[in-house]
């Protein structure tokens, strides 16, 4: 790769242990609740009426993608230039839960539709109008070196000029979002499309789960 | 039930199913288009009130073509489950 | 970089044939495989035809030798996955071997037995029933049972997830990272898909007829198929050089709906422009298209519109298999892309069974007998829920 083609992480937002960080700064926390993930949302955008239908695992793609695309460019670019590689471990087992729980009274289409996990990376597209290529891995934990092999091949055949990548769980109410926006210009944090880098933003919030009382 | 009540009643339980946040049952025109401009609702939406039909109404349809006629505005609904009731007394 | 990936081998199970031969076979005696739910437990079980496969699980574990816990997807997916391997020939230990697997319901299948034991009496579940409950762990254990050791991933993107592994297979071989990759899907069926597909009301509980005027739906059915995919080293080394290679391939998004295709099939359109550029070729080079044609409303018309626009009057033969083998999800993109290759080995276009009526919105109609024809290209399509779109194109590789 030539120097102008240097990627970079020039955003990153993680959601877990009661705290939602945009490049490394806590921008809200929350007690734990049910509703953290409408409160936050409305917080912080409310714009969009279809949010209130998603499964928990599309709420948090929908908050975490909004942070991560405020203030920038990605309009700039076209519709199929940019990708979405995501992963987790649980597939879209909680989704899965809460239809098998509507079965017992009448089995609902709505809850349905979310039975997997690459919905969220639907959804994404949608609401930014994104047509790029789509991956969903399954794999047990995050996988640096796995996204930055991946998402380092769609930049080098020019099939993209930016992507979004990261990790998006959730199980019981626990939610553990690692996103990165990864893109062909400075970054202002400097911060090198590495999966070093890419572990360090990981790494963020894993120690802090008593801060709240 | 007369009409007017059906209409009411079935606003709340539009909004509820189909988890429409933040829109009030009087900002829906009982003749206002459900689908595309209106409320906006798409496909799967139209199946959550199939699915409400059946669980409130015991009304069954069996495809979502049916769906398209019924399903034009709160007023047609009305007229459908009033119509369905009077078939079963 | 520009190196080719060859495919140098082939293995399938399906309702149409448990091994590559008998669903040659069945293709070409125009057979399907939907019918009455006899495996499957359920309370649709008169009302909606499905396509299993005919083994049972005790069949398959005995086969297999793997214990009676094993969920139907990992079964499905190893008898497959060993065909292919045997069908290549190569002696997987001698390279850098991956293995890629895709399924949409993972271990489900299990799942749902431990839970009824478990819902009945809560001491009663058997939790061997459900460690393999997710997707990733069914990959495990056929790649366990394979013994592949150098990369093994899941793919999990809907209907989409098995041509996704192919193509992720072939970019892992031509970066130098692999040099034998073993890439497809797996799905069995479970109450849970089709409990979901009723709901969604796409399920016919008629035979399917995709691309037909009067389609009403889809059947789903389960199977596995795998490719060996190889680099022009393993290929160069062969006893016979593999004719057939993968050329092209593209994923792109429809950003319409979590389900639905958009009317004119947008990301239907980016996935079959993208393949063929990425293959080099034009439009009129396709010499048939494996359709994704599930026999839906709302997919035929999609896919029909975006093949419209995007051939504009250089229609290739189409075909739906699944009007064979019913919908196998997770698996349909890995179980189309074998019969793709056997198209282009046997120079064979299969039928779509059923078409009576031409729908009146696409100017062009499937292909509705066996046809024999030499063919150079073949496309195979695959979309899924969330709006995953993908195309792969196979080509026979002359010299």
């Amino acid at each position: 790769m030539s120097p102008e083609d240097q990627l970079n992480i020039t955003k990153s937002v993680i959601i877990r242990n009661n705290s939602i960080y945009v490049d490394g700064n806590i921008i809200y926390e929350y007690f734990k609740n049910d509703n953290f993930l409408n409160d936050s949302y409305e917080s912080l955008d409310n714009n969009y009426p279809k949010f209130y239908k998603m499964d928990v695992l599309g709420k948090l793609g929908m908050l975490a993608t909004h942070l991560l695309l405020k203030d920038s460019d990605i309009e700039n670019h076209l519709p199929s230039d940019v990708g979405i590689v995501l992963s987790n471990s649980n597939s879209s087992l909680d989704a899965d839960i809460r239809y098998f729980d509507s079965v017992k009274s009448f089995p609902s289409p709505a809850l349905f539709v979310y039975t997997l996990p690459n919905i969220v990376t639907g959804e994404i597209s949608i609401r930014y109008k994104l047509k790029g290529e789509n991956a969903f891995f399954i794999s047990q934990q995050f996988d640096a070196d796995w996204l930055h092999f991946y998402i380092s091949h769609l930049f080098q055949n020019n099939k993209i000029n930016a992507c979004i990548g990261g990790w998006i769980e959730s199980i019981n109410s626990d939610h553990d979002v690692c996103l990165f926006l990864t893109e062909r210009k400075e970054s202002k944090n400097g911060i090198n499309f590495t999966a070093e880098n890419l572990n360090n933003i990981n790494s963020l919030g894993d120690d802090v789960s008593n801060i709240l009382p | 039930m007369d009409k007017q009540e059906l209409m009411q009643r079935l606003k709340d339980e539009i909004i509820k199913q189909l988890k429409l946040e933040g829109t009030k049952p009087e900002s829906i025109g009982d003749h206002d288009p459900l689908f595309v401009e209106g409320l906006g609702l798409d496909s799967i939406d139209a199946l959550e009130l199939i699915v409400l039909l059946q669980q409130e109404y015991k009304i069954k349809l069996n495809n979502a073509e049916q769906g398209q006629e019924v399903f034009r505005s709160v007023s047609t609904m009305a007229d459908f489950i009033l119509e369905h009731q009077a078939k079963q007394v | 970089m520009s190196q080719k990936v060859y495919i140098a081998g082939v293995g399938i199970i399906s309702a149409i044939g448990n091994n590559v031969g008998e669903n040659l076979a069945s293709l070409k005696d125009t057979k399907a495989g939907m019918q009455n739910m006899e495996r499957l437990q359920s309370v649709h079980k008169d009302k909606l035809p499905v396509a299993e496969v005919s083994l049972s699980n005790e069949d398959l574990c005995s086969e297999l030798k793997l214990p009676n816990h094993i969920s139907r997807s990992a079964l499905l997916s190893t008898v497959a996955a060993k065909e292919a391997i045997s069908n290549s020939g190569i002696n997987i230990h001698k390279w850098r071997t991956g293995f890629i697997s895709a399924t949409s319901v993972g271990g489900m299948d299990k799942t749902e037995d431990f839970f009824t034991e478990f819902m009945a009496d809560h001491p009663n579940g058997d939790l061997k029933n459900v460690v393999n409950h997710e997707c990733g762990a069914v990959t495990e254990i056929t790649a366990d049972h394979l013994g592949i050791r150098d990369f093994v991933t899941t793919v999990s993107t809907a209907c989409s997830s098995s041509a996704n592994s192919i193509f992720l297979a072939a970019r892992l071989i031509r970066q130098g990272f692999l040099d034998v990759v073993v890439a497809g899907g797996t799905d069995s069926l479970t109450k849970f898909t089709l409990n979901g597909f009723n709901t969604l009301m796409i399920l016919d509980s008629q035979y399917c007829q995709p691309f037909d005027e009067n389609r009403r739906g889809l059947n789903l059915g389960e199977g596995a198929g795998y490719l060996v995919l190889v680099s022009e080293k393993v290929a160069e080394g062969m006893n016979q050089k593999p004719e057939i290679a993968l050329s092209g391939w593209c994923n792109a998004n429809d950003a319409h709906h979590q389900t639905a295709s958009s009317p004119d099939g947008t990301g239907n359109f980016l996935a079959m422009k993208g393949a063929l550029k990425k293959a080099g070729l034009k439009p009129a080079d396709i010499d048939y298209i494996n359709l994704h044609g599930t026999g839906t409303n709302n997919n035929d018309i999609a896919e029909g519109t975006a093949i419209k626009n995007l051939f504009e009057g250089n229609y290739p033969p189409v075909s739906s298999t699944k009007s064979f083998t019913g919908h196998t999800l997770g698996a349909s993109g890995a179980i189309e892309a074998v019969y793709s290759v056997l198209a282009i080995r046997e120079g064979l276009i299969f039928p779509n069974l059923r078409f009576e009526t031409q729908m009146k919105e696409i100017p062009f109609a499937p292909v509705t007998e066996l046809q024999h024809k030499t063919l150079k290209n073949v496309m195979s399509n695959s979309f899924g829920f969330g709006g995953n779109c993908s195309s792969l194109i196979f080509s026979k590789v002359i010299g």
